[in-house]
């Protein structure tokens, strides 16, 4: 007969009950060594007279920042200025992820050609890029770029409409005047009638084996619909120029340099990591894949387009974000070149005037932090759409 | 607070932690043998390294003096370059016991975020430095102008109003190194370059060419500079505050560097008396030798003696005193030391 001692026994024997308990007293002292810090924290900041809470984000920030996409002027909030900095840095990052990806798939196909020339240029680009640190290309291309453009009173120009001088490139601004809206509206239709088309297409070469240009006819009627409405509606599409004025130009949109010379640095860098993983994904792809497909008799192009590039996405997508995600941090620096984006403008700035450093630099952690798993979020969706069926 | 705020703050900030409980200032600084100063990347004149990296500049010589009062000797000091940016999270955190960084005394520097300063051992004022061929006069004429600045810095603010009250644009583009400030503003790419004035004659010796800049006459800020401690070490703060003071009182009472020791010897000036350590016991009070404001004046020099070896008429940066907020408050300035007694 079994007593109630050896059930205690086993009980206190038993694995999985030995396993709960540890991972709770360690969960435990995580929590104590937590708890010590934060009322240790608050305790410093209290004996030192430091400020803190958010209150802060309601105040008038009483600075300047010299590239904004929203309204912004002095008498504007702290938590305005997050918000500047934050755009500021999505621009950044965005528009550098674009090129990068570009940059990075041509030259890792490059690597790849059976042209000695081109691999060797590839190959070249790749090397002195990823092995010289990120800050000294972006101070590079900052004073190169300054130091080759001509003053605001010397600008290069382009019909009179383009300017480019060590201020920055201004372009023309569109102004949309009435009746444009109808353009817009006829435009995002074409554009559903043309995915339409595609799925219709794709459908019908399942069925019947015949391929349908769709690529040109669906080109054909988004540009004619465009052309046509323009006309009909009589232009009501101006642009504003920019016009040298005082120290400077006014009018257009206006690129900074700073922006240009991050964007570059970055997207040049990020691109040559790209480039190898783009390369590695290529030749992971078994060689008999090319040959099956060129015995089916498919064209070059085609067997890149159907055979070899989705395979070779499921091996290149995963490293793929971590270069995204290291392209959104890396735009960090770039408060090196007075591009304000989040560290310098917020983290910079409104944490100088402030001093709530702790408040501050928690908030832009967290946008970092929020970006990045963003990222991947998205990388995995998309990751998963180019799973083959059945595979786990 | 809220228990979910603390969690958070807790977190994010274990960087910036140091004990609960510390020893005095002064204990800590004795027992290690020196102190940690908080200097410029370089200013010259200010806190500049020379090639064989020792620093020198008026707000070294306040680090210097702060030295010998506490150990006789004006080199027990170790510097740690911080930029504008840097400054005040490395003295909240205890990387530096002093800051002497050109510091503006401002209220909110001094309420809000954990700072005690401890006196003014420059007053300035913020100034424009425009290219000599933009033909501009006046910072009145400045509309639309892009202006290079630092990061972290009363500056940045001080443009804005300016800007703002007289109704004109401006682009800023803000740097967090001055160095990089000096070479985009080289570069072309501001048309003026803002910072205190003393500022700008120091930076102005970096550029390519100084002498085809110029800065121009308009003074839109008062910068009242000095040394900055940790707030709630009192102790600490009144010998960094004293230090300075007696530099300046030695000057106003004629007591020299060079001419200290036969002085000390001669003198029936009780003031006098008591800054040579001979009367008074003023060393007690600040836990400090009672030859303190002595060691100062003869190992760093009064305050007269600081300025014309560093930013005076005759040094690269040329800052005349007279005439300036700095001469003494008997030749028409703002210099102004409470009694050493």
């Amino acid at each position: 007969m079994e007593t109630d001692k050896s059930k205690i026994g086993s009980f206190i024997f038993n694995r999985s009950v030995q396993g709960a308990f540890y991972q709770l007293i360690t969960l435990g002292l995580v929590a104590l060594g937590i708890y010590y810090i934060v009322t240790n924290t608050a305790r410093n900041m209290m004996e030192r007279g430091l400020a803190s809470g958010f209150h802060f984000l309601g105040v008038e920030s009483q600075f300047d920042i010299g590239m904004t996409l929203i309204e912004y002027s002095p008498t504007s909030t702290y938590f305005d200025s997050f918000i500047v900095g934050l755009l500021n840095t999505l621009l950044v990052a965005g528009i550098g992820i674009l090129f990068a990806t570009i940059i990075g798939f041509t030259v890792g196909i490059m690597r790849l050609s059976s042209n000695w020339l081109i691999a060797k240029i590839a190959e070249a680009y790749v090397e002195i890029l990823r092995n010289i640190p990120l800050l000294l290309q972006i101070f590079f291309w900052y004073f190169a770029v300054l130091r080759a453009l001509p003053k605001p009173k010397q600008s290069l120009e382009l019909y009179d409409s383009f300017f480019l001088n060590n201020r920055g490139l201004f372009i023309p601004d569109t102004v949309f005047g009435e009746g444009s809206s109808i353009i817009f509206y006829l435009l995002c239709l074409t554009i559903i009638i043309s995915i339409g088309i595609f799925i219709w297409a794709k459908r019908r070469q399942n069925r019947t084996g015949e391929r349908f240009p769709a690529f040109y006819v669906s080109a054909a009627l988004i540009l004619s619909t465009f052309i046509i409405s323009l006309a009909a509606t009589g232009f009501p599409v101006s642009f504003e120029y920019p016009e040298l004025k005082g120290f400077n130009f006014k009018g257009g949109v206006k690129l900074i340099p700073e922006l240009v010379a991050l964007t570059f640095a970055l997207a040049m860098y990020t691109a040559s990591f790209i480039a190898e993983v783009v390369r590695g994904g290529i030749m992971a792809v078994s060689k008999g894949q090319t040959e099956a497909a060129k015995s089916v008799g498919l064209k070059q192009n085609l067997i890149l387009r159907l055979i070899i590039i989705p395979q070779a996405l499921r091996v290149i997508v995963p490293p793929l974000t971590n270069q995204y995600l290291n392209l959104t941090k890396n735009s960090s620096l770039a408060a090196a070149i007075a591009y304000p984006d989040l560290v310098l403008v917020f983290a910079g700035t409104a944490l100088m005037q402030t001093g709530q450093a702790i408040e501050i630099i928690g908030m832009v952690m967290g946008v970092y932090l929020f970006l990045s798993l963003f990222t991947s979020l998205i990388m995995n969706l998309f990751n998963r759409t180019m799973k083959v069926d059945g595979e786990r | 607070m809220n228990t979910m705020r603390i969690t958070f703050l807790g977190l994010v900030c274990s960087v910036l932690m140091v004990p609960a409980s510390f020893a005095g200032t002064l204990d800590t600084v004795k027992s290690q043998g020196f102190f940690n100063c908080g200097v410029s990347q370089g200013v010259p004149g200010f806190s500049n390294p020379d090639e064989n990296g020792n620093w020198s500049g008026i707000d070294v010589d306040v680090c210097r003096a702060v030295s010998a009062a506490i150990f006789g000797d004006p080199d027990k000091v170790k510097y740690v370059p911080l930029t504008a940016k840097e400054r005040f999270t490395a003295l909240q955190a205890g990387e530096i016991d002093v800051l002497s960084r050109n510091t503006t005394w401002t209220l909110s520097r001094d309420a809000q975020i954990g700072l005690e300063f401890a006196g003014v051992n420059f007053y300035d004022g913020q100034g424009f430095m425009v290219r000599k061929d933009s033909g501009i006069t006046s910072a009145m004429e400045l509309d639309g102008a892009s202006v290079c600045t630092n990061l972290g810095t009363t500056t940045e603010l001080n443009m804005a109003d300016f800007f703002r009250a007289n109704g004109m644009a401006y682009e800023p583009v803000v740097f967090e190194k001055a160095d990089e400030v000096v070479n985009a503003y080289d570069e072309g790419r501001c048309d003026t370059y803002t910072t205190d004035k003393s500022g700008l004659a120091a930076q102005r010796t970096k550029l390519a060419d100084p002498n085809a800049h110029v800065v121009l006459p308009e003074t839109i800020s008062k910068e009242p500079l000095g040394p900055v401690v940790r707030e709630g070490d009192g102790d600490w703060a009144d010998i960094v505050r004293w230090s300075l003071n007696a530099m300046i009182e030695a000057e106003e009472f004629g007591l020299s560097q060079s001419n200290a020791k036969t002085e000390c010897a001669l003198t029936s000036n009780p003031v006098v008396a008591r800054l040579c350590g001979k009367e008074g016991a003023t060393g007690a009070g600040l836990n400090l030798g009672e030859s303190w404001s002595y060691d100062i004046v003869t190992m760093v020099g009064n305050y007269g003696d600081v300025y014309e070896k560093h930013v005076g008429e005759n040094t690269p940066v040329g800052l005349a005193r007279a005439g300036s907020p700095n001469a003494s408050y008997k030749n028409g300035g703002v210099l102004y030391a409470p009694p050493a007694r």
